[in-house]
């Protein structure tokens, strides 16, 4: 490290940094305080459609007086939103449980295979995550709709009746199927790379000295692979927190999710204000877990320099 | 160890989880029928439809060229930052500038779209093609940044490291070795980056203006008022683009590696 920096012109040296970090600032770091901003200001009907709360420079005084905090009074006064955020909490912590018990037999089963066939099978989880997004929750809805295919397999099973149709589209249940379909390359992948690392001899010795296949898993395998858990789980729980198009193509009336509630006080009832107070507080939810995923990264960054 | 058979299943029930989905959408974008629980037929009907269907052609140009451009800006940002990340030690503010690589991997997409739209609309630009585009480079740039930062902390710098004794310029060492050998996960990343712009619906609703409608957006709106084959057309057709991108991309990967692997070879033997 220290001879590329000495042995490094300072202009080219500065330029590296300086370019990625003023695009990140003025496009990542400087949109969050003006979410801040607007979040405190009043609605106004015009274009933009909220009156600031301050332009340009004024003194400190004049910005702290002009403050208003009646978006996030509104918000805790109408119980809607707190459902909104405990829902969405609940979906995510339940997605991502849902997560593991599908991710993990599946990534462990990767570990174990040969050597020769585990890049195929790398590749054969990333692919899905290549295809768009929108289209693979779109897939669902043919096969969930009560005349869709599922209704028509099990029909033609004969386990169901051809009068009886399939209830899943538009509830809970299909939104959790759209999320484990939709999120399961990102739980398998941390996993799978955590569990590959894991060195065989540690089970084998566990063997030889007569430990039982299923207690060696909890005493080895899962405690070594918990970074990858760690990992997989904040990278679902995360997005899927304020996850938008699933709850909205696969829920239905009861699916209370805080990206639709976002997504419909912007696009719906144009109040930016209060969408963007919806955002911080949502931001601010996610704080800890973001933090959490942050560490992780930092970690496995070192570790491996 | 237990038998293979287990594994073999779990695996099979897994990888079909994942398939199936997909693989009745593009079944389906084939079917004769205008219904999409009925077979009747094989057809390329929808196909021509879509065709035809100007806007739907149109916002497929414009997705196509929002994600080059976007994909293309993003590489040269994401490869700059992972070479601060991995090669510089004293980044001002260090803890900032990682976590702003990091955070937009995990920030809902609601938060960023919504937050990058208020930055437009107070600076006062007119959103559109280019509001689209900067956004996209906003959050590709930093998966590049992490493909890039994988491979570059893994890299032998004995090359580097010789150019640089033999007196080439900083400069030119990057150029001539560095960005060679590291370019696999930069072809990695502006593929990645690529399709993430090409994916998008919640980012691109926020920050597009009119005249920009992508091919998301429009898939999206679509898509509210029910499933029809020439929805599914045009996603087999992005599907396709897709798929064809990642396999050209991993050939050029092997045959880059295979030849890096020659170079490496050719140079420690010469050596």
């Amino acid at each position: 490290m220290s001879q590329a920096s000495a042995t490094s012109p300072g202009k080219a040296r500065w330029l590296v940094v300086a370019v990625p970090y003023v695009w990140l600032i003025l496009f990542f770091l400087m949109p969050f305080v003006i979410i801040v901003k607007i979040s405190l200001s009043d609605t106004a009907i015009s274009m933009p459609p909220y009156t600031p709360v301050f332009q340009g420079f004024s003194t400190l005084r004049d910005f702290i007086s002009q403050l208003d905090f009646d978006n996030y009074l509104f918000l805790t006064e109408d119980p809607l939103y707190s459902e909104a955020y405990l829902s969405s909490l609940r979906v995510a912590v339940v997605s991502t449980l849902l997560l593991l018990l599908v991710g993990y037999p599946m990534a462990l089963c990767m570990a174990r295979a040969n050597h020769g066939i585990r890049p195929t099978l790398v590749m054969l989880v990333i692919l899905p995550f290549w295809t768009s997004f929108l289209i693979r929750v779109y897939a669902w809805i043919g096969i969930l709709k009560p005349e869709g295919l599922l209704t028509l397999l099990l029909q033609s099973l004969h386990l169901y009746g051809p009068d009886e149709q399939v209830q899943i589209f538009r509830t809970q249940t299909a939104v959790y199927i759209g999320i484990v379909y939709s999120y399961l390359p990102f739980m398998v992948l941390p996993l799978y790379s955590a569990l590959e690392k894991l060195d065989g001899t540690l089970l084998e010795a566990a063997n030889d000295l007569g430990c039982p296949p299923w207690k060696a898993f909890w005493k080895i395998t899962f405690p070594l692979s918990l970074p990858g858990v760690i990992a997989g789980s904040m990278i679902c729980f995360i997005p899927i927190t304020g996850e938008f198009v699933i709850p909205d193509l696969l829920g239905g009336a009861q699916t209370l999710m805080i990206g639709k509630t976002l997504w419909t006080e912007f696009f719906g009832n144009r109040d930016w204000p209060l969408a963007s107070a919806v955002a911080v507080i949502l931001l601010i939810v996610l704080v800890i877990p973001i933090v959490i995923f942050q560490n992780q990264q930092r970690k496995a960054e070192g570790g491996k320099a | 160890m237990k038998p293979g058979r287990f594994d073999a299943t779990v695996l099979t029930i897994g990888f079909a989880f994942l398939y199936i989905p997909i693989l009745i959408l593009v079944i389906y974008s084939f079917n004769a029928s205008k219904l999409v629980t009925v077979w009747g037929g094989f057809s390329t009907q929808w196909y021509q439809q879509m065709w035809h269907n100007e806007a739907l052609m149109d916002a497929a140009w414009v997705t196509i060229r929002v994600a080059v451009l976007s994909a293309s800006i993003g590489t040269v940002l994401g490869t700059l930052a992972a070479l601060a990340l991995v090669r510089f030690v004293r980044i001002p503010a260090r803890m900032l500038f990682s976590a702003m690589i990091y955070a937009p991997l995990v920030m809902p997409e609601v938060i960023t779209g919504l937050s990058l739209l208020l930055l437009f609309v107070a600076v006062g630009v007119d959103r559109g093609f280019w509001t689209v585009v900067i956004a996209h480079t906003t959050f590709t740039m930093c998966y590049v940044a992490i493909v890039v930062q994988s491979r570059l902390v893994t890299f032998d710098r004995s090359l580097e490291e010789a150019a640089l004794d033999l007196g080439c310029p900083p400069v030119k060492t990057f150029f001539a070795i560095t960005l060679p050998l590291i370019m696999p996960a930069v072809v990695a990343g502006w593929m990645l980056a690529f399709t993430l712009s090409l994916d998008d619906l919640v980012i691109a609703s926020f920050t597009t203006g009119p005249g920009a409608t992508t091919l998301p957006i429009k898939i999206y709106s679509q898509v509210r008022l029910g499933v029809t084959p020439e929805i599914n057309a045009a996603c087999t057709l992005l599907i396709g683009i897709v798929t064809i991108g990642v396999i050209i991309a991993s050939v050029a990967t092997k045959r880059r590696e295979y030849q890096r692997q020659r170079d490496e070879h050719l140079a420690t033997t010469a050596a």
